[in-house]
Formats: C-alpha cells, sequence, structure tokens
C-alpha cells in the first residue's frame, strides 16, 4: 500500500490549512493588502492613489484627524541644495524641534533628525572633541561654535548602497527616502552612514495627538511604525509644494539656506560660487548635498 | 422746451465730470496704499532677474504707538543740537550703541520730515526701505541681503519670498544680535530606558 502520509502531502496540507485559517481569521483584506504590498517604486498610479485613500482612511481611524497624503513626485528640473552659516548659527536647537514637529517624529523614544554640536574655535572642526549636550542660560557661548548635523542627502549615499532590500533611494531631486512599509528594520544603513542621520524607530512612535502634523508625504512625514527607519527628507512634503523645509523657516538667525542646484539665480547657487564653502567628510566621497559656509 | 434740454445735458455733464474727478482722485489714492503690494509683485519677477532693487519685506518693528512720529513731533519745535535726550526716548539713549561716539538720531531719521530716514546725500527713506540706509555703511551684509545670504527669506524657494528687514532682527539703535536660550539638549544615551 502506498504511504498517504507522504512528505509533499503533507506541507501541501499544511500550507492549505495555514492559508485558509489567515483567510477565515479576523485578518480583512485592507491587512491583507498591506501585506502584500510591493515596493513603493514598483507601484503604478492606480495603486497608489488605491494605497494612499486606505492610508487616509486608517489615519482617520486611529488618530481621528483628516490627513492629508501626498506622493508628489519630483519637480522637473530640481535638485536640491542646503547650505548652512557657521559663522551665523547660535545654536539655539529652534531648528531641532521645528524638524520634530513638522515630520511627526515620535517624541518618546525621541528622535531628532538635526543634531547641533558644539565646538571648540581653537579646535575647529572636530567630531571627538563636540558635544550635542550643552545647556547653557544663553547661547552662543564665548569660544564655541556650533555645527548642525543632519541627513547630508549625499550625491553617493552610502545607506542606499547597504540596504538589501532597496527599501530607501535616491529620488531624481536628490532626496534620499525610505518605503517605510518595505523597509525590514535591518540598520544596515545605519551603519552605513558617516553622519549618524538616520534613526530607527525602537519602540512604537509616540507623537502627542493635537501636535500631528496631517499634511503628509507618503515618502516623508507620515506616521511610521516602530522597527522602521526614518531620516531627513529636506521635508519632501514642504519642499516639493516649493515651500522651504521648517529648518530654514524657523532659524532666527537665517543661517540655513536651501534652494534649487541648478538654478543658476538660485541663493544656494550664489553661496556655492561667492562664499567659502566646506562638505564635511569630504575624503568618503559622499558627495553631500550639504554645504556648510562662512558668510562672514 | 430747447432751454429745458439744454439745461439736461449741462447737469448731466457736471455729474459726469464730477464723477470722473471722484474717480481719479480716488484711483490715484489707491495706487498710494498699494505701493507695498506694487513691491510684492515687482518681487516676483527679481527673484528670476534680479533686475528690480525692490524687496517683499515685513513691516518694519515699531513698538506701540511710536509711529507716525508726527503725531508728537509736529507740535515740537526741532532742535538740531546734539546732545542725550532726557524727557523722552531716554530708553533710547539708554541702549544706543551703534557707533554712539560718533553718531546721534539726525544722523539716520530726518530733522523736518519726523516719518521719514534719511539718507547721508539728503534722501528722504521710508521706514519700509530702511535696509538702504543701513547699507550706506554695511554696504557688503546689504549685497548679500539682496540675493538672500545675509538673513532670512520665508516662503517659498522657487516663488514669492518674504524678506525680513534687518531691523526686524538687529535693533537699529543697538544692532548687536542678542543671545537666545536655547531649546532642550536631546537625551542623553545612557538616559535612555
Amino acid at each position: 500500500m502506498k504511504n498517504k502520509n507522504s512528505r509533499r502531502s503533507f506541507i501541501k496540507n499544511i500550507s492549505l490549512a495555514t492559508f485558509s485559517a489567515l483567510a477565515l481569521s479576523g485578518c480583512n483584506s485592507e491587512a491583507f493588502d498591506v501585506f502584500l504590498q510591493q515596493n513603493f517604486k514598483t507601484l503604478s498610479k492606480k495603486e497608489k492613489d488605491r494605497i494612499i485613500k486606505n492610508l487616509e482612511i486608517k489615519y482617520k481611524e486611529k488618530y481621528g484627524k483628516e490627513f492629508h497624503v501626498s506622493d508628489r513626485p519630483a519637480l522637473e528640473g530640481t535638485s536640491f541644495g542646503y547650505a548652512l552659516d557657521l559663522s551665523r548659527c547660535v545654536g539655539c536647537r529652534r531648528c531641532v524641534y521645528a524638524c520634530v514637529k513638522e515630520n511627526n517624529q515620535s517624541r518618546d523614544p525621541q528622535i531628532h533628525y538635526i543634531e547641533v554640536l558644539q565646538m571648540e574655535k581653537e579646535r575647529g572642526i572636530d567630531f571627538a572633541h563636540s558635544t550635542a549636550q550643552y545647556n547653557p542660560e544663553k547661547v552662543p557661548e564665548k569660544g564655541y561654535f556650533y555645527v548642525p548635523i543632519q541627513c547630508q542627502q549625499c550625491k553617493n549615499p552610502p545607506c542606499v548602497k547597504v540596504c538589501p532590500v532597496r527599501a530607501t533611494w535616491q529620488e531624481p531631486d536628490g532626496i534620499t527616502v525610505v518605503d517605510y512599509n518595505w523597509c525590514i528594520g535591518c540598520r544596515y544603513c545605519m551603519a552605513a552612514c558617516p553622519y549618524g542621520a538616520r534613526h530607527f524607530n525602537w519602540g512604537e512612535p509616540n507623537v502627542p495627538n493635537e501636535e500631528l502634523n496631517t499634511e503628509v508625504h507618503y515618502l516623508g512625514n507620515r506616521p511610521r511604525m516602530k522597527g522602521v527607519v526614518e531620516k531627513c527628507t529636506f521635508c519632501i512634503q514642504r519642499s516639493r509644494e516649493g515651500k522651504y523645509p521648517s529648518c530654514v523657516e524657523i532659524c532666527p538667525v537665517g543661517a540655513r539656506k536651501f534652494g534649487n542646484l541648478l538654478d543658476p539665480d538660485s541663493e544656494i547657487r550664489y553661496i556655492l560660487e561667492n562664499k567659502r564653502v566646506l562638505i564635511l567628510k569630504q575624503e568618503l566621497n559622499t558627495q553631500p548635498r550639504f554645504y556648510y559656509f562662512f558668510g562672514i | 422746451m430747447n432751454c429745458k434740454i439744454y439745461k439736461n445735458i449741462k447737469i448731466s455733464i457736471i455729474v459726469i465730470t464730477l464723477y470722473l474727478i471722484l474717480f481719479i482722485g480716488c484711483k490715484s489714492k489707491e495706487s498710494d496704499n498699494n505701493e507695498i503690494d506694487k513691491v510684492i509683485t515687482e518681487n516676483k519677477e527679481i527673484t528670476s532677474t534680479e533686475q528690480s532693487k525692490e524687496y517683499a519685506v515685513e513691516t518694519p518693528p515699531f513698538s506701540d504707538g511710536i509711529f507716525p512720529c508726527t503725531d508728537c513731533h509736529k507740535n515740537l519745535t526741532p532742535n538740531p543740537v546734539r546732545r542725550v535726550l532726557v524727557d523722552w526716548h531716554d530708553d533710547i539713549s539708554a541702549m544706543f550703541n551703534h557707533d554712539s561716539e560718533n553718531r546721534w538720531c539726525l544722523d539716520c531719521h530726518d530733522f523736518k520730515s519726523r516719518d521719514s530716514l534719511r539718507l547721508a546725500s539728503g534722501k528722504l527713506l521710508d521706514f519700509k526701505e530702511s535696509y538702504k540706509l543701513c547699507g550706506q555703511c554695511h554696504g557688503e551684509k546689504l549685497r548679500d541681503w539682496k540675493v538672500g545670504v545675509h538673513g532670512k527669506r520665508t516662503g517659498e524657494w522657487n516663488g514669492k519670498k518674504e524678506y525680513l528687514l534687518c531691523v526686524n532682527c538687529h535693533n537699529p539703535h543697538s544692532p548687536k544680535f542678542k543671545e537666545l536660550t536655547p531649546e532642550l539638549p536631546p537625551i542623553k544615551q545612557e538616559d535612555i530606558k
């Protein structure tokens, strides 16, 4: 007699059982859709629209607020650049918190896209002797200068190279983004980034409901989940609408400049052509779009 | 009968003339009021061409009730003698720290037209264009400000921008940028639970 319980039939049966159990359980079709969702880059217009509509409904249920989720692609003929005036920054950290608010970063566990380092004037730019923990009554302190660090939006981004699932990539306008649904949380990109600009959601992100920013971009500041990596996107939800990133708008000393590198009349081009400019960790050939300069 | 028609025409001509006068009068007044709008629309062009010299700026940060200056000064006899003000504007005297050794009020404020600033050339200047006055000495800063490097711009990186005037950040009587209280430092890694 033939053995009825062959290995093959066992596997067949068990997979059938799992599938039907999954189908019969509380798992609704929407959650199933999310589970089967492809990488954002491979989605058609129709699929994106449907996903975004579902997201807006989900956010409405979860937060009780009307969200507007955008998937606006890069503007034609733009390549973003950013410049920061080291001679002007006073280290007040207004940018850090404006960014947190704009981009719905988790408050606890705390995630900051911008880290302001205080450095000694005598040593110059020296990461080994810098601190982010300075907390005097008033800034700037005598003998110190301040170097805010955030994602440098490299033209040759090591974080993108190491992603095993291609959940992060550089957009045509130069912004490196993350598909949070595709990210597996392996944190290779965090290890690869020489600027410490990527941040991991170790816990369920926690944002006070009344402080939620409901104008979001799919690849930017939409609410994240536990176990994914996030980063600065030059406020993709703002910059692609023509607005300045919120760190630029908040800076009380006007040290932050943003614009289109391809526009010869832009302020960023003026800075690159007329000021003393430097990039961080030049020797690593990451080719940042984020320039530091001395206005005076 | 003829006379009556003639009279009617005469009346209507008068009425029409009156309307015209009113209309033109209003029009010129309106264009005065719209100066700021004009500046803003012109600015739209500058950002791409840099031809024009006017900029969309925020309103000058006057203390409450201080402007127009003529409210008080129209009843006062101007005194051109350099002195330290004691009865009024003593707060400004106290803080004044802007080459105070060599300068005083009337180097920037006009002696006769109190609601205006005055360039070294004698040209009168509206307070909305005070950057031109600052630029007389700080030419390099003015140049950087015009291209958006010095100072802060808000609005759109590829469109309409708003500039802050020099005096929105620097008190013209004591221009050194004031120290700020920093926001909280990030949580230390060892303090994360």
